[in-house]
């Protein structure tokens, strides 16, 4: 196989992904499904804005969950203070509840990063739990532990014969949500080919060897939070909007953040297609068994989850997208050079090594 | 003259004495070897030098400017680069990535470009071919053997175009003909301009490719001179075997 074919076969591969991805709602042919599509992408659209920073940079934050309720939050407070009545506005304002979060951020992000590893990691839960705890306190504008309710949707202002005003509600939710996920995942390949990219790379490696070589660590780290923050708050405000509601509980949901850490690890952190795959393996498993198992308090997508991350753990150590993309280097490294293979082996081929560590963009060829 | 001056200059870890009242200069031009047995401070001298370390008490110079105490970004910005003793290479990025690292742009618009343009990459290519590894450049920097990563550190310090170079155990791990290699490509930079400070234990490599040797035991330089003077100073026998 030669290069220019490789790159047809990813580029088509690609195409055929999104004309799938745009069919979707048409080929599953049951709201059912769409409905677990719109979270499963809400969740690939906050799961690769969350890989842009701890991906990138090593930093696990698990306070994102605070970000995803100021966005649901905002675009709420937004609908409830400037009478937006249900429809398609609210979806306009979905960039905005992002931004909003994104500002948040900055300050936050700021005091957090002045800590490094496990305390960095501990004062972004601490972020979350005050966070939650002014959106039950501020009544005046969050109407504490009640919430707040989004305009009901009674008429989208269109009409398409033969589907029906319930099939058609879960149509924008859809395409908002992948297209969200396409701006993230743009987003995300555009930082990682980027200077700002590679410093955040580095960083991840050797913090202050990278500072030493002049990398601007400081604000790299810090730009790179905000650009997850606001992908969080983003898919808060979507999925709020399509939720219908906000509250305390589950708007600030503590477990927000190990669903997009376990979703990242799952597909591959670091990687551009990884968080994509995770989420939408794990969210759809979720919402697909709360809606089978009906009994047992909908804990049964726990179960599932630990069994699939432990496959994982067990059998692709660095999540599903690096491991076949070794594979697949192996396989093409046989395959096509050989003599380059010998050549190199006095520092070991490529995914020889050992494992656990390595995303090199080399091998995006197979992955993204 | 001297690029860099070390003016009594002390750093201690709890009771551990590293750097004891220590003064060296490096003069401009020079290939500058730095000796001495094992915890005798060249590493911790390295990292005051580079801003790696704060000082206890004394002054750092460079070309003239005080830089004790100054960030490791701002001194290796004025044009002084180092290695580690214990190589500090980025080893999930491949090897022309790392060769990315230390080279600089300017503003957001700088920063948001691509990691590579084909000037840059076309320089980090040359850079590595001229230590030999360019053939590895598509490999995880992790992959590469002990020698190989002193190679690239030598290599991506290079692209910033340093003024002075601190190279600590550069040969050490390296295999024999990469070394004679390696010290040939000092001398070549040495003769463009860039001056060096090498600590080494490999006696032959310093003996024969430096103009001047400085000798460090428990903290303080104990002998400096032209390599041959060096060999033949009794305090410095005394040094090595009273150790
Ligand atoms: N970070 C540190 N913490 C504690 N002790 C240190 C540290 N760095 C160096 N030392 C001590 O300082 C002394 C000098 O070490 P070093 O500069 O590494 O010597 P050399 O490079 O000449 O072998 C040694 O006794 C070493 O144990
Ligand atoms: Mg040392």
């Amino acid at each position: 196989m030669t290069d220019s074919m490789a790159k047809l076969l990813k580029v088509g591969s690609l195409l055929l992904l999104l004309v799938l991805a745009l069919l979707f709602p048409f080929i599953a042919g049951n709201s059912t499904y769409v409905t677990i599509a719109i979270f499963a992408f809400g969740f690939a659209a906050a799961a690769t804005g969350w890989n842009v920073f701890s991906g990138y940079t090593g930093y696990i934050a698990l306070g994102h969950a605070a970000y995803y309720g100021i966005g649901g939050y905002t675009l709420a407070i937004l609908c409830q203070h400037w009478h937006i009545a249900g429809g398609w506005i609210p979806f306009l304002l979905v960039p905005l509840a992002g931004l909003v979060a994104a500002v948040f951020s900055v300050p936050l992000g700021a005091i957090a990063l002045r800590t490094r590893r496990h305390t960095f990691v501990v004062v972004t839960i601490a972020t979350f739990f005050i966070l939650q705890l002014m959106s039950y306190n501020l009544r005046g504008l969050t109407n504490g532990s009640s919430g707040i309710d989004f305009p009901l949707i009674t008429d989208w202002g269109i009409n398409i014969p033969g589907i029906s005003f319930a099939d058609f509600y879960v149509l924008p939710f859809y395409y908002v949500a992948l297209a969200l996920t396409l701006v993230a995942l743009a987003v995300s390949w555009f930082v990682r080919n980027s200077k700002f990219g590679l410093g955040l790379l580095a960083i991840r490696d050797d913090e202050d060897r990278a500072l030493g070589l002049g990398v601007r660590t400081g604000p790299s780290k810090l730009f790179a939070f905000v650009i997850s923050a606001f992908f969080a708050g983003a898919a808060g405000a979507l999925l709020s909007y399509y939720i219908g509601g906000v509250q305390p509980t589950f708007t600030f949901d503590a477990l927000f953040d190990v669903a997009i850490a376990l979703m990242v690890f799952f597909g591959g952190i670091g990687t551009l297609a990884g968080p994509i795959l995770g989420a939408l393996v794990l969210e759809s498993v979720q919402k697909y068994s709360a809606t089978v198992f009906t009994q047992g308090g909908g804990g049964v997508y726990l179960i599932i989850y630990g069994a699939l991350f432990l496959v994982v753990v067990l059998l692709l150590p660095q999540g599903v997208i690096p491991s076949l993309s070794i594979l697949w280097n192996k396989y093409v490294l046989r395959r096509i050079e050989p003599t380059d293979a010998a050549e190199d082996t006095s520092a070991g081929t490529p995914g020889a090594g050992p494992v656990g560590d390595r995303l090199p963009r080399v091998n995006e060829g197979a992955s993204a | 003259m001297n690029v860099l001056e070390v003016a009594n200059v002390s750093k201690s870890y709890g009771g551990i004495v590293a750097l004891n009242g220590c003064s060296l200069n490096v003069a401009e031009g020079q290939i500058a070897g730095l000796i001495g047995p094992n915890g005798s401070g060249k590493t911790t001298l390295f990292n005051v030098m580079t801003g790696y370390e704060k000082v206890d008490g004394g002054t750092v110079t460079f070309a003239g400017r005080p830089i004790t105490n100054a960030k490791p970004d701002t001194i290796f910005g004025m044009g002084v680069g180092r290695t580690f003793q214990l190589t500090r290479i980025f080893p999930r990025l491949t090897v022309i990535e790392n060769m990315h690292v230390a080279v600089q742009r300017q503003g957001m618009l700088g920063l948001l470009s691509r990691w590579s343009s084909s000037g840059e990459h076309q320089r980090a290519l040359e850079l590595l071919d001229f230590v030999g590894i360019s053939r590895l450049k598509s490999l995880p920097a992790g992959n590469l053997s002990y020698g190989q990563k002193k190679l690239l550190e030598f290599a991506f310090i290079l692209i910033a175009n340093p003024k002075v170079i601190l190279l600590d155990e550069p040969a050490g791990g390296v295999n024999p003909a990469m070394i004679n290699v390696l010290a040939g490509r000092i001398r070549e930079l040495n003769r463009q301009g860039i001056t060096f400070l090498v600590v080494e234990h490999n006696m032959e490599f310093v003996m024969n490719l430096c103009h001047h040797v400085t000798v460090m035991h428990r903290g303080t330089p104990i002998a400096a001179g032209r390599p041959a003077e060096v060999r033949q100073n009794p305090a410095v026998l005394e040094a090595y075997l009273g150790d």
